[in-house]
């Protein structure tokens, strides 16, 4: 089909259905979300269908209609759009006006995103989030394949900066963690960028003691990126061969958790006489916690023992010789 | 020199204190491993550490469910009992034993006899090393041998915290326990005397 065929095409389809959505739109808008978006009535005519579970299209002409389901990677939760970084845009804002036509023309399935550096980089507004930094990391990383881009991890729509405010490190660790799962515990989105054989993430960790522990306490990244001071998260994903699989790189007083994990989290926060004290908010870890007050009071208790006994002993000898 | 030899250590007393020995010894090391864990300059690698603390731990378990049910049905339990009847007094002449008597060549103040087997002193510290002690220790393992069932908080405190510490801290006063334990065995007529009680099941006094 020619390119003018096709637009006459695309333009009488548009003419001829009539899209709307399950339920009424006006009862799905909260107050909350505009107090965050001037344009949140704009972006209904985007999310009456993209904000719904299913829609339907009728065809005027005929009157016949059908519902659909929307396909969930297109689906928009509103109220995880509306506190997520970017709660103050219009779907149009990032997307093209083309979107308004429906059914939507291909040009738009292929249209070039906007990558975050697109807009965050090398921009002094930003300049506390180390957006170049992240980039050239991200360049070193092992995710740096064809097609792989910021949102393949960051979804635009949710992304909220949790670790940065995370009031529950254990709920921040969840969905960081989910991040990596989205592709790596979904294997059909994982051959959407590599050609590789699927990773069962509990079976390649099956040598990992408490798994779940593990899990539930520390992100994927940890052990699956190279520190890097400059950031707060690290962007450079090793190859498996170099992951950390020493446990005592987390479990020592020098923990490798202290620049991952509770990095820039305030040392202040929690005290109580641990080393790494920061960790006890969420978790526990041998080796890397330790109590002050106990380590010396053990030394003393051993060393008084022990002295006590040598002196006992120094005293059988002396009687012996003696008698 | 007359001398007394009276049977006290059946075999099964032996093997099991035999064990528990060993165990304990192992554990106490790899405990030290694991609490002060120094990445490659530690002795042993963090999981050798901790698989071998773990079936130590385990064998150490099983082994004092059959001392506690060996002392249920065996005579040896009753060894263990009334241990509060008059305690401060008989505690106190005993310490005054060991501090002062035992340099004065004064006679034992609890003699051994079959039917008192420990001294007022060593009463006192195995009942509280192993019906005290040991099941908090064992508790206290294997809520961190399996963290994922142990509840987030106990007494307000992290769960993991709470578990750690009291493992620790019990672990370390047995360790106590056993220096002292090992001393005072060497306080026999000779000092090996009372390890080789251990071996052949009698003890030996020389009058």
């Amino acid at each position: 089909m020619k390119t003018p065929t096709c637009l006459v095409f695309t333009v009488l389809l548009s003419s001829a259905f009539t899209l709307f959505a399950q339920q009424d739109d006006t009862l799905k808008l909260k107050p909350s979300y505009f107090e965050v978006n001037a344009y949140v009535e704009d972006n209904e005519s985007c999310l009456r269908c993209h904000g719904e579970a299913k829609f339907v299209i009728e065809d005027p002409n005929t009157g016949r209609s059908t519902h659909e389901l929307m396909y969930h990677e297109r689906a928009i939760d509103r109220d995880a759009f509306y506190s997520s970084v970017h709660r103050t845009f219009a779907c149009t804002d990032c997307h093209s006006y083309d979107f308004n036509t429906f059914p939507h023309p291909v040009e738009t399935r292929v249209e070039e995103q906007f990558l975050c550096m697109d807009c965050h980089g090398y921009d002094e507004t930003f300049a506390q989030y180390h957006f170049e930094d992240i980039e050239m990391e991200f360049q070193e990383s092992i995710h740096n394949i064809e097609e792989f881009t910021c949102w393949k991890c960051h979804d635009p729509h949710s992304y909220r900066a949790f670790m940065r405010n995370a009031d529950d490190l254990a709920e921040a660790i969840l969905y960081d963690n989910n991040m990596c799962l989205r592709c790596h515990a979904n294997f059909d989105r994982f051959t959407l960028l590599t050609d590789r054989e699927e990773i069962v993430v509990v079976d390649s960790h099956d040598w990992l003691p408490n798994q779940t522990a593990h899990f539930q306490s520390v992100r994927c990244i940890e052990c699956h990126t190279e520190i890097n001071d400059s950031i707060l998260i690290a962007h450079k994903i090793l190859p498996i061969t170099e992951a950390v699989q020493n446990c005592e790189e987390c479990h020592s007083k020098d923990s490798r958790l202290m620049h991952t994990l509770y990095k820039f989290q305030s040392l202040e926060e929690r005290k109580g006489g641990f080393i790494n004290a920061i960790m006890i908010n969420n978790s526990y870890v041998i080796g890397a916690n330790q109590n002050i007050l106990l380590n010396r009071l053990s030394f003393i208790v051993f060393g008084l023992t022990f002295l006590v006994i040598v002196f006992h002993i120094y005293l059988r000898i002396k009687k012996q010789k003696n008698s | 020199m007359a001398s007394t030899k009276i049977y006290l250590y059946p075999i099964w007393i032996r093997l099991w204190h035999l064990l528990n020995a060993l165990m304990f010894l192992v554990l106490i090391f790899t405990g030290i491993m694991l609490r002060y864990a120094a990445g490659s300059q530690g002795f042993i690698p963090f999981e050798v550490s901790v698989a071998i603390h773990n079936v130590c731990a385990i064998i150490l378990t099983i082994n004092y469910g059959i001392f506690v049910i060996g002392n249920m049905v065996s005579g040896n339990g009753m060894y263990y009992r009334k241990w509060r009847k008059n305690i401060l007094p008989k505690l106190w002449k005993q310490f005054l034993f060991y501090a002062v008597g035992i340099f004065k060549n004064e006679p034992h103040p609890f003699p051994i006899t079959k039917k008192q087997k420990f001294n007022p002193l060593q009463k006192v510290s195995y009942v509280f090393a192993m019906y005290f002690g040991m099941p908090l220790l064992i508790i206290s393992g294997l809520g961190l041998m399996f963290p994922e069932y142990i509840s987030n908080t106990v007494f307000k405190i992290n769960g993991l915290v709470f578990y750690d510490v009291l493992h620790i801290v019990v672990g370390f006063v047995l360790s106590i326990f056993l220096l002292i334990h090992l001393y005072t065995c060497t306080l026999g007529d000779k000092p090996g005397t009372l390890f080789k009680s251990m071996i052949n099941g009698y003890h030996e006094e020389h009058g």
